[in-house]
């Protein structure tokens, strides 16, 4: 038997706010979260860009013991469970009778295991790395993590998968609880934001130069794109069984109906617009749904001029011609790497429920590999029913998820 | 070192780091049972003890260490032998 898969709650703590309303908010007015740091000029960047996250304070929540074994991305992690938890009515004394999973994307923890080295060369003695540095240097340092604050007991581990880490957690998510091997999973993606973690992918020249102009830089699908801004930070969902949310009684936002993957089997850092289709094509179908019945579509697009014009063709291929209105909220947010298919979720569904479409902002001279696509230039008022979120990652790894609104 | 100073510094460490609560911290107080310090909590006492007293504890000449006060004649023995 088949089992319908829904999201009760969602969390998020990114660049454009530290939870659904903030980040609402600035995805409604097109605001964006980029911004300098000017330290990393110093080590040796070429671009100064990057995604302005805040660290959250723990200290309220989580006693030094939980605190001192999580990473940055835990920690942004954290505060984005907390939040989905809250929304979804499941409170501590619902975790310690009932069973729920865990799946999370990430794909590094550089700051925790640099940090770590650094101290080992400067004191010679492995005791000196204190407790906490294991549980910060894995990447299942989220899952780890959280499984142990929240008294998880179902399926539990972390998903690596580049920049489709996220959405590729989601969509495992969707599938055990559709095959009834689990009725709650939290689903979501997690990513650091500091120097570290971005350095080497700062070495591939891949990050846009525009540093005179932050907000303007991240420009997907427009013809002036010169790369992508790395940001980070955590989302969240609270992925449920349709009867088990019904049940209890939960607030249903909307149900995950399509679950699209292919991989390129071409060069590492090579995007094609074959694999795209591939999965966007297999999301749909799981979904039962046509193009011609997609309203939205969160495009991966980055801002990279190769990968963006690959996604432009793949888009084209399906939806030229359609109804479906395209924008990258990376315009906005810049690149959430392994996080970026799950919060990217989330945005699709703060849009679903709160009637608009966030504009891909910085877009004013449409690539010619994208003029036949409807794009949101400025924020949109709209009634969106079915959308369709991609995600790409280095490796050729693809995830397409296909959402539809709960009412 | 004074020994005052030595019983003031790791109460202080105790309360502020391990946000153990002050009244729990008394010279006969056993670390494990009554302060609830485990495994890995002692790893990080090696962290501060180092930091905060300047040698680096030897975890098997901890097996005799029961209480506060023991703990504390031991940091004594190392910063004053």
């Amino acid at each position: 038997m088949s089992h319908r898969v829904v999201i009760t709650g969602m969390g998020i703590w990114s660049c454009l706010g530290k939870n659904k309303e903030e980040v609402a908010e600035s995805l409604r007015l097109g605001k964006s979260g980029i911004g300098i740091d000017p330290a990393r000029k110093e080590i040796g960047f070429h671009s100064t860009l990057t995604g302005i996250v805040p660290r959250p304070d723990l200290k309220p929540y989580l006693d030094r013991r939980m605190r001192n074994s999580m990473a940055d991305e835990t920690e942004y992690a954290y505060m984005a469970a907390r939040e989905a938890f809250e929304q979804a009515g499941i409170d501590n004394e619902y975790l310690l009778a009932n069973e729920v999973g865990i799946l999370f994307g990430n794909d590094s923890t550089g700051k925790a295991v640099v940090d770590a080295y650094k101290r080992m060369d400067e004191m010679k003695d492995s005791f000196l790395l204190g407790a906490g540095a294991i549980f910060q240097s894995m990447n299942s340092t989220v899952t780890m993590n959280l499984s142990t604050i929240f008294h998880l007991r179902g399926i539990n581990f972390t998903i690596s998968a580049a920049c489709s880490s996220g959405a590729h957690s989601v969509g495992m998510a969707y599938l055990l609880i559709k095959q009834g091997l689990q009725d709650v999973v939290l689903a979501g993606g997690a990513q650091e934001v500091n120097p570290i973690a971005f350095a080497s992918f700062d070495g591939l020249n891949a990050f846009s130069k525009r540093m005179d102009d932050p907000q303007r830089a991240s420009r997907p699908f427009d013809k002036t794109r010169d790369g992508l801004i790395p940001s980070g930070g955590g989302a969240a969902l609270v992925m449920e069984d349709y009867d088990h949310a019904v049940a209890r009684g939960a607030t249903i936002l909307a149900e995950v109906t399509g679950y699209g993957f292919s991989s390129n089997g071409l060069a590492i850092s090579q995007p094609a617009s074959e694999g795209s289709v591939k999965a966007m094509m297999r999301a749909m179908s799981d979904a039962n749904v046509t193009a011609d019945e997609i309203d939205y579509i969160n495009a991966h697009a980055t801002s990279t001029p190769l990968g963006d014009k690959a996604e432009a063709e793949a888009l084209t291929e399906l939806f030229a011609g359609k109804k479906a209105i395209v924008s990258s909220t990376k315009s906005m947010t810049g690149h959430e790497c392994w996080m970026a298919g799950a919060s990217e979720v989330v945005y699709c569904i703060l849009m679903m429920k709160n009637r608009f479409i966030a504009p891909n902002i910085n877009l004013t001279e449409v690539d010619d590999a994208a003029s036949r696509l409807n794009f949101a230039f400025e924020p949109m008022e709209k009634d969106l029913n079915v959308v369709l979120s991609n995600s790409f990652g280095f490796g050729g790894t693809n995830c397409a998820l296909v959402l539809r609104n709960y009412k | 070192m004074e020994r005052k100073e030595i019983d003031q510094k790791v109460k202080d460490f105790l309360v502020s780091e391990f946000e153990i609560e002050e009244s729990v911290v008394v010279p006969e107080a056993r670390l494990r049972e009554d302060i609830g310090i485990d495994s890995l909590d002692f790893v990080d006492i090696i962290v501060i003890v180092d930091r905060t007293f300047g040698f680096r504890i030897v975890p098997e000449e901890l097996k005799d260490v029961v209480t506060l006060e023991d703990f504390c004649n031991y940091i004594d023995s190392k910063v004053n032998q």
